[in-house]
Protein backbone atom coordinates (compact mmCIF):
# COMPACT_ATOMS: atom_id res chain seq x y z
CA UNK A 1 0.00 0.00 0.00
CA UNK A 2 1.71 3.33 -1.50
CA UNK A 3 -0.62 5.76 0.68
CA UNK A 4 0.88 6.78 3.50
CA UNK A 5 0.00 5.21 7.05
CA UNK A 6 -3.12 7.13 7.71
CA UNK A 7 -2.69 7.27 11.37
CA UNK A 8 1.14 7.06 11.87
CA UNK A 9 2.30 6.02 15.02
CA UNK A 10 4.24 8.88 17.60
CA UNK A 11 7.97 6.53 16.65
CA UNK A 12 10.04 8.17 14.06
CA UNK A 13 13.37 6.21 14.05
CA UNK A 14 16.08 8.12 12.35
CA UNK A 15 19.44 10.03 12.32
CA UNK A 16 21.15 12.97 13.69
CA UNK A 17 24.13 13.86 11.49
CA UNK A 18 26.57 16.29 13.36
CA UNK A 19 28.23 18.20 10.74
CA UNK A 20 30.38 19.66 13.16
CA UNK A 21 31.69 16.72 14.23
CA UNK A 22 31.54 14.71 10.60
CA UNK A 23 35.24 14.35 9.13
CA UNK A 24 34.44 12.56 5.95
CA UNK A 25 36.16 9.44 7.13
CA UNK A 26 33.32 7.72 4.53
CA UNK A 27 33.34 4.93 7.23
CA UNK A 28 29.91 5.13 7.69
CA UNK A 29 29.48 4.72 4.35
CA UNK A 30 31.94 1.79 4.27
CA UNK A 31 30.51 0.13 6.92
CA UNK A 32 27.01 0.44 5.18
CA UNK A 33 28.26 -0.95 2.19
CA UNK A 34 29.73 -3.83 4.11
CA UNK A 35 26.98 -4.77 6.53
CA UNK A 36 24.04 -4.35 3.59
CA UNK A 37 25.84 -6.17 1.02
CA UNK A 38 24.54 -9.14 3.51
CA UNK A 39 21.44 -7.81 4.87
CA UNK A 40 18.06 -7.72 4.01
CA UNK A 41 18.98 -5.53 0.92
CA UNK A 42 21.50 -7.75 -0.47
CA UNK A 43 23.58 -8.51 -2.38
CA UNK A 44 24.27 -4.48 -3.43
CA UNK A 45 26.15 -5.21 -6.33
CA UNK A 46 29.51 -3.36 -7.88
CA UNK A 47 30.11 -3.15 -11.62
CA UNK A 48 33.30 -2.80 -12.94
CA UNK A 49 34.62 -2.61 -9.25
CA UNK A 50 38.53 -3.29 -10.22
CA UNK A 51 38.38 -1.94 -13.75
CA UNK A 52 38.44 1.60 -15.23
CA UNK A 53 34.65 2.84 -14.20
CA UNK A 54 34.26 1.11 -11.17
CA UNK A 55 30.50 1.95 -10.41
CA UNK A 56 28.13 0.81 -7.46
CA UNK A 57 25.12 0.99 -5.37
CA UNK A 58 25.33 2.51 -2.19
CA UNK A 59 22.69 4.40 0.48
CA UNK A 60 24.78 6.36 2.06
CA UNK A 61 27.22 9.01 0.52
CA UNK A 62 29.70 11.21 1.91
CA UNK A 63 30.27 14.48 0.40
CA UNK A 64 32.30 17.44 0.90
CA UNK A 65 31.06 21.14 0.92
CA UNK A 66 33.16 24.29 0.97
CA UNK A 67 31.10 27.50 2.47
CA UNK A 68 31.71 30.91 2.39
CA UNK A 69 34.89 32.75 1.28
CA UNK A 70 38.26 33.40 2.79
CA UNK A 71 38.98 33.05 6.67
CA UNK A 72 34.79 32.83 7.31
CA UNK A 73 34.69 29.92 4.54
CA UNK A 74 34.35 26.43 6.05
CA UNK A 75 35.08 23.04 4.32
CA UNK A 76 32.16 20.68 5.75
CA UNK A 77 31.88 17.28 5.65
CA UNK A 78 28.58 16.32 4.44
CA UNK A 79 26.64 12.24 4.82
CA UNK A 80 23.59 11.53 2.90
CA UNK A 81 21.71 8.96 3.03
CA UNK A 82 17.92 8.31 2.91
CA UNK A 83 15.85 10.91 5.28
CA UNK A 84 13.05 8.55 6.25
CA UNK A 85 10.68 11.46 5.00
CA UNK A 86 7.16 11.72 6.54
CA UNK A 87 5.86 12.81 3.26
CA UNK A 88 7.70 10.98 1.47
CA UNK A 89 6.82 11.18 -2.06
CA UNK A 90 8.77 8.28 -3.42
CA UNK A 91 6.50 5.78 -1.43
CA UNK A 92 3.13 7.38 -3.02
CA UNK A 93 4.22 7.64 -6.74
CA UNK A 94 4.97 4.04 -6.11
CA UNK A 95 2.63 2.39 -8.83
CA UNK A 96 2.98 -1.64 -7.13
CA UNK A 97 3.09 -1.30 -3.17
CA UNK A 98 6.66 -2.09 -3.13
CA UNK A 99 7.53 1.50 -1.83
CA UNK A 100 6.10 1.84 2.08
CA UNK A 101 6.37 3.62 5.05
CA UNK A 102 5.85 1.63 8.27
CA UNK A 103 3.22 2.49 10.54
CA UNK A 104 5.16 1.57 13.54
CA UNK A 105 8.73 3.47 12.77
CA UNK A 106 8.29 5.39 10.34
CA UNK A 107 11.11 3.45 8.38
CA UNK A 108 10.55 3.89 4.46
CA UNK A 109 11.65 0.60 3.10
CA UNK A 110 11.09 -1.32 -0.69
CA UNK A 111 9.49 -4.54 -1.17
CA UNK A 112 12.10 -5.82 -3.61
CA UNK A 113 9.25 -8.76 -4.44
CA UNK A 114 7.19 -5.90 -5.76
CA UNK A 115 9.12 -3.55 -7.28
CA UNK A 116 8.79 -3.82 -10.93
CA UNK A 117 11.92 -0.92 -11.37
CA UNK A 118 10.32 1.91 -12.83
CA UNK A 119 12.62 4.20 -11.38
CA UNK A 120 9.86 6.88 -10.53
CA UNK A 121 10.07 6.79 -6.72
CA UNK A 122 13.63 7.81 -7.15
CA UNK A 123 12.61 10.67 -9.78
CA UNK A 124 10.15 11.73 -6.47
CA UNK A 125 13.03 12.09 -3.86
CA UNK A 126 14.99 14.99 -3.55
CA UNK A 127 18.01 13.81 -2.26
CA UNK A 128 18.80 11.30 -4.47
CA UNK A 129 18.68 8.47 -1.79
CA UNK A 130 17.55 5.95 -3.85
CA UNK A 131 19.71 3.41 -5.90
CA UNK A 132 18.88 1.26 -9.01
CA UNK A 133 20.07 -2.23 -8.96
CA UNK A 134 20.09 -3.43 -12.66
CA UNK A 135 21.25 -6.89 -11.78
CA UNK A 136 18.44 -7.51 -9.80
CA UNK A 137 15.93 -4.86 -11.57
CA UNK A 138 14.58 -3.16 -8.56
CA UNK A 139 15.76 -0.27 -6.42
CA UNK A 140 17.23 -0.19 -3.33
CA UNK A 141 18.02 2.15 -0.78
CA UNK A 142 18.62 2.72 3.26
CA UNK A 143 16.46 0.55 5.37
CA UNK A 144 17.92 2.33 8.81
CA UNK A 145 19.35 -1.30 9.50
CA UNK A 146 16.31 -2.83 9.89
CA UNK A 147 18.24 -5.93 10.39
CA UNK A 148 20.21 -4.82 13.29
CA UNK A 149 18.20 -2.42 15.35
CA UNK A 150 15.02 -4.93 16.16
CA UNK A 151 17.86 -7.90 15.97
CA UNK A 152 18.02 -10.09 19.40
CA UNK A 153 20.86 -12.24 18.00
CA UNK A 154 23.07 -9.03 18.41
CA UNK A 155 23.98 -7.58 21.31
CA UNK A 156 21.81 -4.52 22.53
CA UNK A 157 25.01 -1.89 22.08
CA UNK A 158 25.14 -3.39 18.56
CA UNK A 159 21.68 -2.42 17.68
CA UNK A 160 22.11 0.46 16.13
CA UNK A 161 22.97 1.28 12.57
CA UNK A 162 25.95 -0.05 10.92
CA UNK A 163 27.25 3.86 9.78
CA UNK A 164 26.33 5.09 13.74
CA UNK A 165 27.94 1.86 14.99
CA UNK A 166 31.18 2.80 12.76
CA UNK A 167 31.18 6.73 13.19
CA UNK A 168 34.92 7.26 14.88
CA UNK A 169 33.63 10.74 16.09
CA UNK A 170 29.85 10.28 17.34
CA UNK A 171 28.54 12.49 14.32
CA UNK A 172 25.82 10.37 14.10
CA UNK A 173 23.15 9.65 16.61
CA UNK A 174 20.17 7.48 16.08
CA UNK A 175 17.42 7.22 17.73
CA UNK A 176 13.11 8.34 17.92
CA UNK A 177 12.93 11.59 16.84
CA UNK A 178 8.97 11.40 17.58
CA UNK A 179 9.92 11.37 20.69
CA UNK A 180 10.83 14.73 22.03
CA UNK A 181 12.32 13.70 25.18
CA UNK A 182 14.76 11.15 23.20
CA UNK A 183 18.13 12.31 23.69
CA UNK A 184 18.17 12.61 19.81
CA UNK A 185 15.39 15.03 19.88
CA UNK A 186 16.93 17.00 22.64
CA UNK A 187 20.29 17.38 20.91
CA UNK A 188 18.45 18.43 17.43
CA UNK A 189 16.73 21.26 20.04
CA UNK A 190 19.98 22.34 21.47
CA UNK A 191 21.98 22.43 18.70
CA UNK A 192 19.84 23.81 16.40
CA UNK A 193 19.46 20.86 14.19
CA UNK A 194 17.39 21.51 11.16
CA UNK A 195 15.89 19.65 7.87
CA UNK A 196 17.53 19.48 4.06
CA UNK A 197 15.38 20.77 1.02
CA UNK A 198 12.51 22.28 4.19
CA UNK A 199 11.07 23.43 1.25
CA UNK A 200 10.35 20.81 -0.49
CA UNK A 201 8.08 19.96 2.18
CA UNK A 202 8.63 16.24 2.39
CA UNK A 203 9.08 16.77 6.42
CA UNK A 204 12.56 14.65 6.55
CA UNK A 205 13.04 12.62 10.09
CA UNK A 206 17.11 12.70 9.44
CA UNK A 207 18.79 16.03 10.90
CA UNK A 208 21.46 17.81 10.48
CA UNK A 209 23.35 19.69 13.17
CA UNK A 210 25.10 22.32 11.84
CA UNK A 211 29.01 23.44 12.24
CA UNK A 212 29.32 25.48 15.06
CA UNK A 213 30.91 28.95 14.78
CA UNK A 214 34.74 29.24 15.10
CA UNK A 215 36.29 30.68 18.13
CA UNK A 216 36.23 34.13 17.54
CA UNK A 217 32.79 34.33 16.10
CA UNK A 218 31.35 32.05 19.17
CA UNK A 219 33.35 34.47 21.25
CA UNK A 220 31.51 37.80 19.53
CA UNK A 221 28.23 35.88 19.14
CA UNK A 222 26.00 37.00 21.96
CA UNK A 223 23.65 34.44 23.55
CA UNK A 224 25.33 31.72 22.13
CA UNK A 225 25.23 28.90 24.34
CA UNK A 226 27.63 26.75 22.41
CA UNK A 227 31.17 27.01 23.49
CA UNK A 228 33.54 26.19 20.62
CA UNK A 229 35.08 22.82 20.22
CA UNK A 230 33.01 20.89 23.03
CA UNK A 231 29.89 19.01 23.49
CA UNK A 232 27.01 21.13 24.62
CA UNK A 233 26.82 20.72 28.31
CA UNK A 234 23.67 18.77 28.20
CA UNK A 235 20.82 20.05 30.90
CA UNK A 236 18.76 17.47 33.76
CA UNK A 237 19.47 14.24 32.46
CA UNK A 238 23.31 15.00 31.84
CA UNK A 239 24.40 11.49 33.12
CA UNK A 240 21.64 9.97 30.63
CA UNK A 241 23.07 11.87 27.75
CA UNK A 242 27.04 11.21 28.52
CA UNK A 243 25.89 7.54 28.94
CA UNK A 244 24.01 7.34 25.65
CA UNK A 245 27.40 9.20 24.39
CA UNK A 246 29.87 6.21 25.87
CA UNK A 247 27.59 4.11 24.56
CA UNK A 248 27.57 5.19 21.19
CA UNK A 249 30.91 6.09 20.83
CA UNK A 250 31.94 2.65 21.68
CA UNK B 1 16.72 13.99 -16.27
CA UNK B 2 18.17 11.72 -18.81
CA UNK B 3 15.94 11.20 -21.75
CA UNK B 4 15.21 7.46 -21.90
CA UNK B 5 14.11 6.61 -25.60
CA UNK B 6 11.29 4.42 -24.29
CA UNK B 7 9.37 6.96 -22.68
CA UNK B 8 9.50 9.59 -25.23
CA UNK B 9 8.67 6.81 -27.74
CA UNK B 10 5.90 5.84 -25.07
CA UNK B 11 4.98 9.55 -24.15
CA UNK B 12 4.25 10.60 -28.09
CA UNK B 13 2.96 7.54 -29.47
CA UNK B 14 0.76 6.90 -27.38
CA UNK B 15 0.29 10.55 -27.02
CA UNK B 16 -0.70 10.84 -30.69
CA UNK B 17 -2.49 7.50 -30.72
CA UNK B 18 -5.15 9.19 -27.32
CA UNK B 19 -5.49 12.00 -29.77
CA UNK B 20 -6.75 10.13 -32.68
CA UNK B 21 -9.18 8.49 -30.16
CA UNK B 22 -10.53 11.35 -28.32
CA UNK B 23 -10.73 13.15 -31.89
CA UNK B 24 -12.45 10.04 -33.47
CA UNK B 25 -14.89 9.85 -30.46
CA UNK B 26 -15.82 13.34 -30.16
CA UNK B 27 -16.58 13.57 -34.62
CA UNK B 28 -18.45 10.45 -34.37
CA UNK B 29 -20.64 12.08 -30.79
CA UNK B 30 -21.04 15.35 -34.05
CA UNK B 31 -22.14 13.02 -36.83
CA UNK B 32 -19.69 13.90 -39.02
CA UNK B 33 -17.42 10.78 -39.47
CA UNK B 34 -17.94 8.71 -42.89
CA UNK B 35 -19.03 5.22 -41.79
CA UNK B 36 -16.53 3.62 -44.28
CA UNK B 37 -15.51 0.10 -42.95
CA UNK B 38 -11.77 0.84 -44.80
CA UNK B 39 -11.85 4.29 -42.94
CA UNK B 40 -12.67 3.05 -39.46
CA UNK B 41 -9.81 0.20 -39.98
CA UNK B 42 -7.39 2.62 -40.62
CA UNK B 43 -8.04 5.24 -38.51
CA UNK B 44 -8.80 3.40 -35.15
CA UNK B 45 -5.86 0.99 -36.62
CA UNK B 46 -3.09 3.37 -36.15
CA UNK B 47 -4.93 5.28 -33.38
CA UNK B 48 -4.69 1.85 -31.24
CA UNK B 49 -1.72 0.72 -32.52
CA UNK B 50 0.56 4.01 -31.42
CA UNK B 51 -1.17 3.43 -28.25
CA UNK B 52 -0.44 -0.27 -28.12
CA UNK B 53 3.53 0.20 -29.06
CA UNK B 54 3.94 2.94 -26.85
CA UNK B 55 2.61 0.80 -23.83
CA UNK B 56 4.78 -1.74 -24.78
CA UNK B 57 7.48 0.73 -25.09
CA UNK B 58 7.25 2.62 -21.66
CA UNK B 59 7.66 -1.70 -20.42
CA UNK B 60 10.46 -2.18 -22.34
CA UNK B 61 12.46 0.46 -19.40
CA UNK B 62 10.98 -1.72 -16.25
CA UNK B 63 13.49 -3.52 -14.68
CA UNK B 64 10.52 -6.45 -14.26
CA UNK B 65 8.19 -6.37 -17.27
CA UNK B 66 6.65 -9.51 -16.06
CA UNK B 67 5.63 -7.98 -12.55
CA UNK B 68 3.85 -5.14 -14.55
CA UNK B 69 0.03 -6.37 -13.14
CA UNK B 70 1.43 -5.26 -10.17
CA UNK B 71 1.03 -1.41 -11.00
CA UNK B 72 -2.76 -1.49 -11.18
CA UNK B 73 -3.08 -1.81 -7.43
CA UNK B 74 -1.78 1.84 -6.03
CA UNK B 75 -4.44 3.80 -8.36
CA UNK B 76 -5.33 5.30 -5.23
CA UNK B 77 -2.30 7.30 -4.94
CA UNK B 78 0.31 6.93 -7.71
CA UNK B 79 -0.62 8.43 -10.77
CA UNK B 80 1.46 5.74 -12.85
CA UNK B 81 -0.84 3.49 -11.24
CA UNK B 82 -4.15 5.73 -12.70
CA UNK B 83 -2.28 5.95 -16.30
CA UNK B 84 -2.02 1.95 -16.30
CA UNK B 85 -5.85 1.49 -15.21
CA UNK B 86 -6.71 4.42 -17.36
CA UNK B 87 -4.87 2.91 -20.54
CA UNK B 88 -6.52 -0.66 -19.96
CA UNK B 89 -10.31 0.82 -19.08
CA UNK B 90 -9.73 2.28 -22.46
CA UNK B 91 -9.34 -0.36 -24.48
CA UNK B 92 -13.00 -1.69 -23.80
CA UNK B 93 -15.09 0.92 -25.27
CA UNK B 94 -12.17 1.43 -27.81
CA UNK B 95 -12.53 -1.94 -29.15
CA UNK B 96 -16.35 -1.82 -29.04
CA UNK B 97 -16.19 0.98 -30.95
CA UNK B 98 -13.44 -0.43 -33.76
CA UNK B 99 -16.61 -3.39 -33.48
CA UNK B 100 -19.06 -1.05 -34.56
CA UNK B 101 -18.03 0.76 -37.31
CA UNK B 102 -15.31 -1.65 -38.84
CA UNK B 103 -17.29 -4.70 -38.01
CA UNK B 104 -21.13 -3.19 -38.51
CA UNK B 105 -20.09 0.00 -40.74
CA UNK B 106 -22.01 1.56 -37.98
CA UNK B 107 -20.65 4.75 -36.33
CA UNK B 108 -23.99 5.78 -34.71
CA UNK B 109 -26.39 4.26 -32.02
CA UNK B 110 -24.41 2.15 -29.56
CA UNK B 111 -20.97 2.38 -31.19
CA UNK B 112 -21.74 6.01 -31.20
CA UNK B 113 -21.52 6.38 -27.26
CA UNK B 114 -18.82 3.66 -26.83
CA UNK B 115 -16.47 6.12 -29.26
CA UNK B 116 -17.65 8.64 -26.81
CA UNK B 117 -16.60 6.94 -23.62
CA UNK B 118 -13.18 5.94 -25.04
CA UNK B 119 -12.71 9.60 -25.99
CA UNK B 120 -13.47 10.56 -22.36
CA UNK B 121 -10.88 7.56 -20.95
CA UNK B 122 -8.02 8.70 -23.47
CA UNK B 123 -8.41 12.16 -22.05
CA UNK B 124 -7.82 10.85 -18.83
CA UNK B 125 -5.64 8.78 -19.26
CA UNK B 126 -2.84 11.44 -21.34
CA UNK B 127 -3.97 13.88 -18.19
CA UNK B 128 -2.74 10.56 -15.86
CA UNK B 129 0.53 11.06 -18.00
CA UNK B 130 0.90 14.54 -17.36
CA UNK B 131 0.04 14.35 -13.66
CA UNK B 132 2.99 12.11 -13.42
CA UNK B 133 5.62 14.67 -14.42
CA UNK B 134 3.49 17.86 -12.69
CA UNK B 135 3.77 15.96 -9.43
CA UNK B 136 7.73 15.70 -9.08
CA UNK B 137 8.27 18.09 -6.81
CA UNK B 138 12.08 17.87 -7.38
CA UNK B 139 11.81 18.63 -10.80
CA UNK B 140 11.28 22.30 -11.22
CA UNK B 141 10.40 22.21 -15.22
CA UNK B 142 7.93 19.44 -14.75
CA UNK B 143 6.11 20.46 -11.48
CA UNK B 144 4.35 23.38 -12.92
CA UNK B 145 0.94 24.54 -14.45
CA UNK B 146 2.18 24.57 -17.79
CA UNK B 147 2.91 20.49 -18.29
CA UNK B 148 -0.55 18.53 -18.17
CA UNK B 149 -1.82 21.47 -20.67
CA UNK B 150 1.25 20.36 -22.50
CA UNK B 151 0.36 16.76 -23.05
CA UNK B 152 -2.97 17.01 -23.69
CA UNK B 153 -2.51 19.53 -26.40
CA UNK B 154 0.32 18.21 -27.91
CA UNK B 155 -1.74 15.22 -28.12
CA UNK B 156 -4.79 16.50 -29.73
CA UNK B 157 -2.65 18.19 -32.26
CA UNK B 158 -0.40 15.69 -33.15
CA UNK B 159 -3.63 13.05 -33.22
CA UNK B 160 -5.64 15.93 -35.54
CA UNK B 161 -2.28 15.90 -37.49
CA UNK B 162 -3.06 12.26 -38.33
CA UNK B 163 -6.89 12.53 -38.80
CA UNK B 164 -6.57 14.87 -41.45
CA UNK B 165 -3.76 12.76 -43.26
CA UNK B 166 -6.01 9.70 -42.79
CA UNK B 167 -9.11 11.55 -44.26
CA UNK B 168 -7.88 12.79 -47.36
CA UNK B 169 -5.75 9.26 -47.68
CA UNK B 170 -9.47 8.02 -48.20
CA UNK B 171 -10.36 10.72 -50.16
CA UNK B 172 -12.55 12.41 -47.49
CA UNK B 173 -11.74 15.52 -48.51
CA UNK B 174 -14.04 17.68 -45.93
CA UNK B 175 -13.33 21.70 -44.87
CA UNK B 176 -13.81 20.71 -41.32
CA UNK B 177 -10.61 18.15 -40.86
CA UNK B 178 -7.70 21.25 -41.31
CA UNK B 179 -9.98 23.39 -39.16
CA UNK B 180 -9.43 21.13 -36.45
CA UNK B 181 -5.73 20.71 -37.12
CA UNK B 182 -5.57 24.54 -36.83
CA UNK B 183 -7.91 24.86 -33.98
CA UNK B 184 -5.81 22.44 -31.85
CA UNK B 185 -2.45 23.91 -32.79
CA UNK B 186 -2.89 27.43 -31.41
CA UNK B 187 -3.53 26.33 -28.06
CA UNK B 188 -0.62 23.85 -28.42
CA UNK B 189 1.78 26.64 -29.84
CA UNK B 190 0.67 28.81 -27.18
CA UNK B 191 0.94 26.41 -23.96
CA UNK B 192 4.31 25.34 -25.61
CA UNK B 193 5.77 28.86 -25.90
CA UNK B 194 4.78 29.46 -22.67
CA UNK B 195 6.29 26.51 -21.33
CA UNK B 196 9.44 27.55 -22.69
CA UNK B 197 9.13 30.68 -21.26
CA UNK B 198 8.33 29.47 -17.90
CA UNK B 199 11.29 27.28 -17.67
CA UNK B 200 13.51 29.96 -19.18
CA UNK B 201 12.90 32.73 -16.54
CA UNK B 202 11.86 30.95 -13.30
CA UNK B 203 14.12 28.77 -10.77
CA UNK B 204 13.63 26.31 -8.58
CA UNK B 205 13.19 27.43 -5.19
CA UNK B 206 15.90 25.26 -3.93
CA UNK B 207 19.41 26.36 -4.03
CA UNK B 208 22.83 24.48 -2.68
CA UNK B 209 22.45 26.23 0.23
CA UNK B 210 18.90 24.72 0.85
CA UNK B 211 20.02 21.20 0.54
CA UNK B 212 23.02 21.35 2.64
CA UNK B 213 21.62 23.53 5.20
CA UNK B 214 24.77 25.74 5.74
CA UNK B 215 23.75 29.02 3.40
CA UNK B 216 24.31 31.18 6.71
CA UNK B 217 27.51 30.51 6.41
CA UNK B 218 27.97 31.58 2.74
CA UNK B 219 27.76 30.48 -0.08
CA UNK B 220 27.83 26.47 -1.23
CA UNK B 221 30.22 24.63 -3.45
CA UNK B 222 30.75 20.65 -3.42
CA UNK B 223 34.67 20.70 -3.00
CA UNK B 224 34.44 16.83 -3.62
CA UNK B 225 31.80 14.44 -5.00
CA UNK B 226 31.10 11.08 -2.71
CA UNK B 227 31.85 9.01 -5.96
CA UNK B 228 35.20 8.89 -8.27
CA UNK B 229 32.62 7.87 -11.18
CA UNK B 230 29.23 8.42 -12.63
CA UNK B 231 26.55 6.86 -10.39
CA UNK B 232 22.84 6.05 -10.75
CA UNK B 233 21.42 9.02 -9.65
CA UNK B 234 24.18 11.17 -11.80
CA UNK B 235 23.12 9.50 -14.67
CA UNK B 236 19.36 9.59 -14.37
CA UNK B 237 19.11 12.79 -12.99
CA UNK B 238 21.82 14.58 -13.51
CA UNK B 239 21.22 14.53 -17.40
CA UNK B 240 23.22 18.23 -18.90
CA UNK B 241 22.39 19.67 -22.54
CA UNK B 242 24.34 22.77 -22.96
CA UNK B 243 22.31 25.41 -23.36
CA UNK B 244 23.49 26.71 -27.45
CA UNK B 245 22.16 23.02 -28.40
CA UNK B 246 18.76 23.50 -25.86
CA UNK B 247 18.06 26.41 -28.02
CA UNK B 248 19.04 25.18 -31.09
CA UNK B 249 16.31 22.10 -30.86
CA UNK B 250 14.00 24.38 -29.61
CA UNK B 251 14.00 26.23 -32.96
CA UNK B 252 14.10 22.77 -35.13
CA UNK B 253 10.71 21.77 -32.37
CA UNK B 254 9.23 25.20 -33.24
CA UNK B 255 9.97 24.31 -36.96
CA UNK B 256 8.95 20.98 -37.25
CA UNK B 257 6.00 20.65 -34.60
CA UNK B 258 4.20 23.81 -35.47
CA UNK B 259 5.60 26.15 -38.52
CA UNK B 260 5.64 23.24 -41.55
CA UNK B 261 2.57 21.35 -40.23
CA UNK B 262 0.40 24.50 -40.61
CA UNK B 263 1.88 25.47 -44.16
CA UNK B 264 1.48 22.26 -45.29
CA UNK B 265 -2.27 21.82 -43.63
CA UNK B 266 -3.54 24.91 -45.37
CA UNK B 267 -1.35 23.69 -48.45
CA UNK B 268 -3.69 20.66 -48.08
CA UNK B 269 -6.91 22.43 -47.64
CA UNK B 270 -6.18 24.61 -50.63
CA UNK B 271 -5.79 21.61 -53.09
CA UNK B 272 -7.44 18.42 -54.17
CA UNK B 273 -6.74 14.98 -54.31
CA UNK B 274 -3.11 13.46 -54.34
CA UNK B 275 -1.29 16.86 -53.57
CA UNK B 276 -3.73 17.42 -50.43
CA UNK B 277 -3.24 13.48 -49.45
CA UNK B 278 0.36 13.99 -49.56
CA UNK B 279 0.75 17.33 -47.59
CA UNK B 280 -1.39 16.36 -45.13
CA UNK B 281 1.36 13.51 -44.37
CA UNK B 282 3.92 15.05 -44.46
CA UNK B 283 2.06 17.56 -42.13
CA UNK B 284 1.75 14.46 -39.88
CA UNK B 285 5.00 13.42 -40.61
CA UNK B 286 6.50 16.57 -39.81
CA UNK B 287 4.32 17.10 -36.52
CA UNK B 288 5.31 13.85 -35.22
CA UNK B 289 9.25 14.52 -35.50
CA UNK B 290 8.39 17.98 -34.08
CA UNK B 291 7.01 15.97 -30.46
CA UNK B 292 9.87 13.98 -30.64
CA UNK B 293 11.97 16.93 -30.49
CA UNK B 294 9.48 18.23 -28.23
CA UNK B 295 9.73 15.18 -25.98
CA UNK B 296 13.11 14.57 -25.82
CA UNK B 297 14.13 18.57 -24.94
CA UNK B 298 11.26 17.87 -21.83
CA UNK B 299 13.69 15.37 -19.89
CA UNK B 300 17.10 16.98 -21.52
CA UNK B 301 15.92 20.45 -20.00
CA UNK B 302 14.74 19.19 -16.82
CA UNK B 303 16.89 19.71 -13.97
CA UNK B 304 16.66 17.89 -10.85
CA UNK B 305 17.29 19.38 -7.47
CA UNK B 306 19.52 16.25 -6.39
CA UNK B 307 22.10 18.02 -9.04
CA UNK B 308 23.35 20.33 -5.99
CA UNK B 309 24.54 17.73 -3.97
CA UNK B 310 26.58 16.79 -7.05
CA UNK B 311 27.42 20.28 -8.29
CA UNK B 312 25.14 22.13 -9.74
CA UNK B 313 24.16 25.60 -8.94
CA UNK B 314 20.55 25.94 -10.28
CA UNK B 315 17.95 23.86 -11.51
Amino acid sequence: MTSLPRDPGPKKLGLVIDLDTCVGCHACALSCKEWNAGGVAAPLPDWDPYGADPEGVWFNRVHAFEAGDGADGRTVHFPRSCLHCDEPACVTVCPTGASYKRQEDGIVLVDEDLCIGCKLCSWACPYGAREYDHDAGVMKKCTLCIDRIYNTNLPEVERVPACVAACPTSARHFGDLGDPESPVARLVAERGGYDLMPEMDYRPVNKYLPPRLKRDDAASATGSAASPGTEPEPEGDGRFLRWLNATLSR
Amino acid sequence: MHPAYSVIFFTTASGMGYGLLILLGVLAQADMLPASRSLGLVSLGIALTAVTFGLLSSMRHLGHPERVLRAYTQWRSSWLSREGVLATMTYVPAGLFAAGWIGFGDVGGIWRFCGLAAAVLAGFTVYSTGMIYATLRPIHAWCNRWVVPTYLSLALFTGALWLHAILLLFGHDTAQAPLVVLLTLLPALYIKWRYWRFIGRTRAASTPETATGLGPIGKVRLLDPPRTQTTYVTREMGYRIARKHAAKLRRHGYVFLFALPFVLTVVAAETASWTAACAAAAAALSGSVGVVVERWLFFAEAKHVVTFYHGAQAA
